[in-house]
């Protein structure tokens, strides 16, 4: 029997704002341990929350990225459970009545287009972290609270269960970190966890109308950990069914060493929440002057942005799908456009020298030494024929090396171009007078020899001529 | 009359006349609790070092001269559910008896702002759950009318330590009754404000949309300028209202004439003891010669109050317990082996068994499968409650109502049956459900000579109207001028 697989994803967003959803305490990532803390966020006796304005207006931008109808009242819920992470003993979240409903992203895998439903998008509050001590250390294995991500904002955004493979999950999951990224609302780094992902997998035999029972897959923190999971989980309940058995409703970790799932709980084990709203929160009201000005101001998202450099730059719907699948790589073009000027000649090189260097080191293109500045440079060198374009092929990799500007390296290295004609004409008429045989079949019409000339020409000036002088000095001096 | 049972607008006068410092009355204060105190056992800590420090500058605020706030000086204590950094805040509970406020409730902000001085911290129920504050773990608070009995609660020692004579006016909590019932017994003045009035930042949560902070006084004049200083917008607190406070002395004074006073016929039944309702009636009677207009109303829902409150404040009071787990702050139990055992045994031997009963209650309540039929039935019931009163107060500016069915009982008498227990807010609650108004005033005495309450209830931020209806009752009366024998 074949069987299909059915994938939801539930994807945890922090949002960029620099404080914390319900107090003051900064959002920095990497302060001391509980550095980022205060009464409210430590859950001290008699603290009251006070919802960050910003953090609304965040879940509104990617509500509205999305598709999404945005709630004119929402209610945050508290979900009980006690674990040391939680400081209060509750997380302040949303469960019935969410900020953000319906919606959808567009997605495409080996160029296949496809929507992917959104059920809705809730605002809720990040728990702290606990560091388990090895238990030979001084204090037997005692467990550390740090609280400084408690309280840090986070969007939770549900996908319906309208992927089928693990490829289109994480295409979908590329193309929502994108979103989220070009609306600067979240940085989508998940090794750091700013973006987190569970997956909801199930199977069920092809044409079939009832879904199978699912099974909560968590702790994928990468692109490829969530394809592996899910390969992997697609694979362990085929072989549940085929040997006659019932795929149990569950949670499971995936353990990226070994490569498996492994169970975590069962849907008996489950917490029961107890969710109830927050009487410490009155019920978020949104009115449309709010989204109109959120809109407003809504940043160019992917789309647009790609439509505009097809249109603007005369770029093609490939090179400007590239250019634009990053908001970084889109911001880098278009700072180099606004330097250099020249579009075609830019994203040229954008697309070939740099990306392939990106691709080599995978740098992210942030932390690339070469900025828009100096590409643009290197370009300019290229265009006054100071340099040739090979020999800047040569300088931006010296550049992408040591972060030095092109006109630095080329002065350091001697490379600078002979475009002088008294400096050129000299060794031109000496490889002539060196080369008569030559000399006299190109006189008879053998014009291909030309290139001869210049290779001689550029191995003695140590590939230095200006290759358009060299060759108008050689057809001159050539001529029959 | 003795300095120490006079009231707080009587010894402002006197520190406005220069007649007696901040200081020596501050010392007076604490010679009164020295000599009476271990018969009421009204506070859990004393602040006397920090209380003369602040009298020192209250009296340097004096001395400047000028206009000065009329609580400038003036001995008072909190309940000690409000958190003062520095010092320490139980809650009346074990599982906080070693916890010392690292920052201040914004409403003693207010007052430390007046220049007040803080003598000390008062005994209380355990998170304010109960009636008698027979379940705070630093043992019972007696009322100082009969020393056998007890001073109501939650607010135990607000009430017990102002009838003595042990400070000028306290600061209570009131979530089903816990202001107006103590002030009741112990022949006070106690007001739960409108829900979003005062502040609740830094006053430990019980049931959070009925906890409402207010003042216990010696009289309606003290009541309104305590009230004055507490009550206002803060924004630490998404539900408390951005709305100005009037100057509630101003309302004192006004004629009540043509006021229209409603009685809720549900609250004249069976279960009232007939003292307290001749006490109440000749209330009535006293009001009709003032000139109000009484009429009879009705509030159908009365009799689901005490059931509502009974599933809508453990359930919220579940989850706000929920952080003393052991792990930041608070009592952890020394023999915790494990995450589990940490929870388990801090909890177990930190919480008494009121508080577990309640957590109890709540989180059952709460649980997939009851939340429907519990919970949310208990919210829709509140709204009928609600509906009521606004259907009252069209047709009256005021409601006027026993406080309870019956004066103090003695220590112990109901301990062992909590519904009992329960029932002695049956009169009370339904305010705290509604987010309205209440206070509690003297009306008289059985012939026990135990104090009885008359409560008045004011539509959503009318206080003024309440205070001055109050204080015309209290003009034409003398229950409000005696003091209790210790």
């Amino acid at each position: 029997m074949t069987y299909e697989t059915i994938i939801g994803l539930e994807v945890h967003a922090q949002l960029l704002t620099a404080s914390k959803i319900f107090c003051s305490c900064s959002t920095k990532f990497g302060a001391s341990p509980n550095g980022n803390s205060c009464p409210v966020c430590l859950a001290l006796p008699g603290v009251l929350p006070v919802l960050n304005k910003k953090v609304v207006e965040y879940a509104i931008r990617a509500g509205l990225a999305t598709g999404c109808t945005i709630a004119k009242k929402s209610v945050f819920a508290r979900k009980n459970y006690f674990y040391p992470d939680l400081p209060k003993g509750y997380q302040i979240s949303q469960y019935e009545l969410p900020i953000c409903i319906g919606g959808k992203i567009d997605i495409a895998v080996n160029g296949e287009k496809k929507t992917i439903g959104l059920t809705r998008i809730h605002l809720e509050e990040d728990a702290g972290k606990l560091l388990h001590e090895h238990p030979t250390t001084r204090s037997k294995g005692a467990s550390w609270v740090d609280l400084n991500r408690a309280g840090v904002p986070l969007i939770e955004i549900v996908s319906e269960p309208d992927l089928r493979s693990a490829e289109e999950a994480v295409a979908y999951l590329k193309t929502l970190r994108a979103i989220l990224i070009y609306l600067e609302i979240c940085d989508g780094n998940m090794e750091e966890g700013s973006l987190r992902c569970d997956a909801n997998v199930s199977i069920r035999p092809v044409g079939e109308k009832k879904f199978g029972t699912r099974v909560e897959i968590k702790n994928m923190n990468s692109f490829r950990h969530i394809e592996n999971a899910i390969h992997h989980e697609v694979r362990r309940q085929e072989e549940v069914l085929k040997e006659g058995g019932r795929v149990i409703q569950e949670t499971r970790l995936w353990d990226s060493e070994k490569e498996i799932t492994i169970s975590m709980r069962s849907k008996e084990e489950a917490n029961d929440y107890r969710y109830f709203p927050d009487p410490d929160l009155l019920p978020l009201l949104i009115d449309d002057s709010w989204i109109n000005a959120v809109h407003q101001n809504l940043p160019e998202l992917p789309e647009a942005k790609k439509a505009r450099f097809m249109s603007q730059h005369q770029l093609s719907e490939i090179d400007a799908e590239t250019l634009t699948s990053s908001k970084s790589l889109a911001d880098y073009y278009e700072a180099c456009v606004k330097i250099y000027g020249d579009a075609k000649k830019i994203s040229n090189w954008i697309l070939t020298e740099l990306l392939r260097e990106l691709n080599n080191s995978g740098e992210p293109i942030e932390q690339c030494k070469v900025k828009p500045d100096g590409l643009s440079g290197l370009l300019q060198l290229i265009d006054q024929g100071k340099i040739s374009g090979k020999m800047a092929k040569a300088v931006f990799l010296d550049m992408v090396k040591t972060g030095e500007s092109a006109k630095d390296l080329v002065a350091k290295q001697g490379l600078s171009q002979v475009s002088d004609a008294s400096t050129l004409e000299p060794i031109i008429d000496k490889i002539i007078i060196a080369n008569p045989n030559e000399a006299e079949r190109y006189r008879q019409g053998n014009e291909k020899l030309i290139a001869f000339f210049v290779g001689q020409v550029m191995k003695e000036t140590q590939g230095k001529g200006n290759p358009a002088l060299v060759n108008e000095i050689l057809k001159r001096k050539l001529k029959p | 009359m003795e300095l120490h049972h006079q009231t707080l607008h009587e010894v402002h006068e006197k520190l406005k006349k220069k007649e007696l410092s901040s200081v020596e009355l501050t010392q007076a204060v604490f010679k009164q609790i020295g000599k009476t105190e271990k018969k009421i056992k009204a506070f859990i800590t004393l602040t006397e070092e920090m209380a003369l420090e602040q009298a020192k500058k209250a009296d340097a605020v004096i001395q400047k001269g000028g206009n000065f706030p009329p609580l400038t000086g003036i001995p008072l204590a909190l309940k000690d559910i409000f958190l003062l950094k520095g010092t320490r805040t139980t809650c009346g509970s074990k599982i906080l008896s070693n916890f010392v406020a690292p920052y201040t409730a914004t409403s003693v902000e207010n007052l430390l702002r007046d220049h007040a001085v803080i003598v000390g911290k008062l005994n209380m129920d355990e998170f304010a759950m109960g009636s008698s504050n027979e379940t705070s773990a630093f043992g019972p608070c007696y009322n100082p009318w009969d020393l056998k009995r007890i001073p109501g609660g939650s607010s135990g020692g607000s009430a017990s330590s102002v009838a003595a004579g042990h400070c000028f006016g306290s600061t209570g909590t009131d979530t089903g009754g816990s202001i107006r019932l103590p002030a009741a017994f112990c022949s006070l003045v106690g007001i739960k404000p409108t829900y979003g009035r005062v502040s609740r930042y830094g006053v430990i949560a019980f049931a959070s949309s009925l906890d409402q902070v207010g003042p216990l006084a010696k009289d309606v004049t003290d009541a309104a300028i305590l009230l004055k200083s507490l009550a206002g917008h803060d924004p630490k607190d998404s539900t408390s209202l951005n709305l100005p406070v009037p100057d509630y002395q101003k309302s004192l004074g006004r004629k009540i004439e043509g006021m229209t006073i409603g009685i809720p016929k549900e609250y004249f039944v069976s279960g009232l003891e007939p003292e307290i309702e001749k006490a109440v009636r000749d209330a009535i009677e006293v009001y009709k010669k003032l000139g109000a207009k009484i009429r009879e109303v009705s509030l159908p829902n009365t009799d689901a109050a005490v059931p509502t409150y009974y599933i809508l404040a453990p359930a919220e009071a579940s989850s706000n317990l929920a952080r003393y787990d052991g792990v930041r702050y608070g009592f952890r139990h020394p023999e915790a082996t494990d995450l589990l055992s940490l929870y388990k045994k801090s909890r177990t031997e930190g919480f008494g068994p009121e508080v577990k009963r309640r957590i109890m209650l709540g989180t059952y309540v709460l649980s997939a499968g009851y939340y429907d039929a519990y919970y949310l039935k208990a919210q829709k019931v509140r709204t009928l409650i609600r509906n009521d009163f606004t259907a009252a107060f069209k047709e009256c500016d005021l409601l006027l109502t026993p406080v309870a069915p019956s004066a103090a009982w003695k220590v112990g008498e109901k301990t062992d049956d909590p519904l009992k227990m329960y029932l002695s807010d049956i009169f009370t609650i339904n305010v705290n459900l509604a987010g309205l108004p209440g206070m509690s005033l003297p009306c008289g005495f059985t012939k026990e000579g135990l104090p009885i309450g008359l409560q008045l209830i004011g539509n959503h931020f009318k206080e003024e109207t309440m205070l001055q209806a109050a204080f015309a009752y209290e003009q034409a009366t003398d229950w409000h001028t005696r003091r209790p024998k210790l």
